[in-house]
């Protein structure tokens, strides 16, 4: 008898023999008991693919697990950004989905949600039909707020000046515009005010198109134009990557809050500062919560995120729907980030198995947060936390005098970088 | 269908009762901290990349490690920031957790 199978019979023989089957969950019946019952999952991501794999583990396939994704494969966002310093191919950073449905029995429906109706406990898809939920897990990841940059809101100016902040087609866009301008020529960057997803991405990329630069056109320059105040994260390990590794080829540009751009001259508008053209101008432009949260009614912060209970990843406002990555109100020192996604799946998934089979969820949750950013090819620098239950806060809050970011830059690090890709993609995918 | 003898489940149940700490009487308290390392040392401990598995390691030495990282003993890239993240009894819960884990 496995492992799994003896925690899920602990489960099951602690929370009364057959409390599911008697509450009536579907999907009982064929377990004899436990945890069973419906569980969907709109998007095939950092958070939903690991949700769907970790709920079959743990419910020793006792619960029926729909993952709705309208993308055939899985194309990861960390590490992506080495494909526009041409280290790495978009394949390198491509994965199956389907691991999900042989080894682990989750259903994949290539489709998009388009609507949830959290009474009747349906989601309603794009191809038509519906799919009923015991429990909905919305890992929607972001929608862009076109409205702050007017110009932009049209497919024709978005296939112009792109933001690859959402990986595949647009990754491989940005790098052939970067291989297609002439030596001497700006590529800027703008970076929304935070919080928006992977933090220290947008520098990461500035590092990597830095790389690409001083190899293959050294006249050209990087402009970083940040809507920030200062460099969101591992500040002091960027600016020396700037100043020494990329010295004379990256400027970094604090306060530019983008407000428009002009997109027949690649021009970036800004509230205070003098505008910017480029020859390659990419944008990152704000986010929020995908649609389709909003139309679960999940969307509870600023109008923008949503607030969940941390034991859970419940929603505050609506019951029987759960929301990871991105999509969340973070708490404090919780990045939006690929890895954190993760860690709230899979607390997330114990607490579904454990809430199908009339248990509590585990009280004392714990997450953990480790970015890595290429700053050349090999080279890499980290910032990590560790984040614990607080119960009189209700909150996750990092543990005091934990985490931290590397001393300095090193080849270590990108061979650990390159680990936690392999690991993370497996945990999820494999 | 699978079926499961009752007598069998609670005496499983009984015995999650036992090894239930302060920590709450989460019987998979261990599977989840477990699981909060995954994402670099593979699922159930598995490693499929170069830092190492942690499945089937022995429970003291899994400890003693975190333990030097925590203190700075054990120099590391990144362990010493995450080990002190962990109080002494989760370390021990997810040490225990990995030894029980077959080494793939
Ligand atoms: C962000 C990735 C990451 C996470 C998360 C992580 N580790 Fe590690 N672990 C490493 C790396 C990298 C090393 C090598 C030492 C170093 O440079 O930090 C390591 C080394 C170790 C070692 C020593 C291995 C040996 O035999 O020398 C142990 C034990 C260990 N980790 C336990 C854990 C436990 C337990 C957890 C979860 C509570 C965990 N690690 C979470 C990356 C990680």
């Amino acid at each position: 008898m496995s492992i799994q199978r003896r925690d899920f019979l602990q489960a099951l023989g602690a929370a009364g023999f057959g409390t599911a089957a008697m509450s009536g969950l579907p999907g009982c019946a064929t377990m004899g008991g436990g945890a069973g019952g419906k569980v969907v999952v709109v998007g095939g991501g950092y958070g939903g693919a690991t949700a769907a794999k970790h709920i079959r583990m743990w419910s020793d396939g006792g619960v029926d697990v729909t993952v709705v994704e309208p993308n055939p494969e899985f194309i990861s966002c960390p590490v992506s950004n080495l494909v526009l310093g041409g280290s790495k191919q978009i394949a390198d950073v491509t994965v199956s989905y389907d691991n999900l449905t042989k080894r682990h029995g989750v259903k994949m429906v290539k489709d998009m949600a388009t609507a949830v109706d959290t009474d009747k406990r349906t989601v309603r898809l794009a191809g038509g039909g519906e799919l009923p939920y015991d429990r909905l897990i919305l890992s929607p990841a972001i929608d862009f707020m076109w409205d702050k940059v007017p110009a932009l809101d049209n497919a024709d100016a978005q296939a112009k000046i792109l933001h690859a902040w959402e990986a595949g087609a647009q990754t491989v866009a940005l790098r052939n515009q970067l291989v297609a301008m002439a030596d001497g020529g700006v590529y800027a960057i703008s970076i929304p005010v935070a919080p928006y997803r992977c933090p220290p991405g947008p520098y990461e990329r500035a590092c990597q198109v830095a790389w690409y630069f001083k190899r293959a056109k050294p006249k050209s320059k990087v402009l970083i134009l940040d809507g920030n105040g200062d460099v969101t994260s591992k500040g002091p390990l960027f600016k020396k990557a700037w100043a020494e590794e990329y010295k004379g080829i990256v400027e970094y540009r604090p306060n530019h809050v983008l407000t428009d751009v002009d997109v027949a001259t690649r021009t970036a508008k800004f509230d205070v500062q003098d505008s910017v053209k480029a020859d390659v101008l990419n944008v990152v432009p704000p986010q929020r919560a995908a649609a389709i949260a909003r139309s679960a009614g999940v969307v509870t912060a600023n109008d923008r995120w949503c607030e969940v209970d941390f034991l859970t990843f419940e929603s505050v406002k609506v019951k029987n729907v759960h929301i990871l990555g991105d999509a969340i109100q973070i708490a404090m020192g919780m990045p939006k980030s690929g890895h954190m996604a993760n860690q709230h799946a899979k607390v997330c998934a114990a607490a579904v198995v454990a809430l199908l089979s009339g248990q509590a969820p585990n009280p004392t949750p714990v997450l953990t947060n480790t970015c890595y950013s290429f700053i050349t090819d090999k080279d890499v620098v980290h910032v990590c936390s560790v984040h614990q239950y607080d119960k009189e806060k209700k909150t996750m809050l990092p543990v005091p005098g934990s985490g931290g970011v590397s001393s300095a830059m090193s080849e270590v690090e990108g061979r650990y970088a390159f680990n936690w890709a392999k690991n993370i993609w497996a945990d999820m995918l494999a | 269908m699978r079926t499961i003898p009752i007598v069998l489940a609670a005496t499983v149940a009984a015995l999650g009762a036992v090894h239930a700490t302060a920590q709450g009487s989460d019987p998979n308290l261990g599977r989840s901290l477990a699981a909060t390392c995954a994402t670099c040392h593979g699922t159930n401990g598995v490693s499929v990349g170069e830092v190492e598995s942690l499945a089937g390691k022995p429970k003291d030495e899994i400890v003693r490690k975190m333990q030097d990282f925590k203190s700075g003993a054990k120099p590391a890239t990144v362990m010493h920031q995450l080990a002190k993240g962990y109080s002494d009894e989760q370390i021990q819960l997810v040490a225990g957790w990995f030894a029980a884990q077959k080494a793939k």
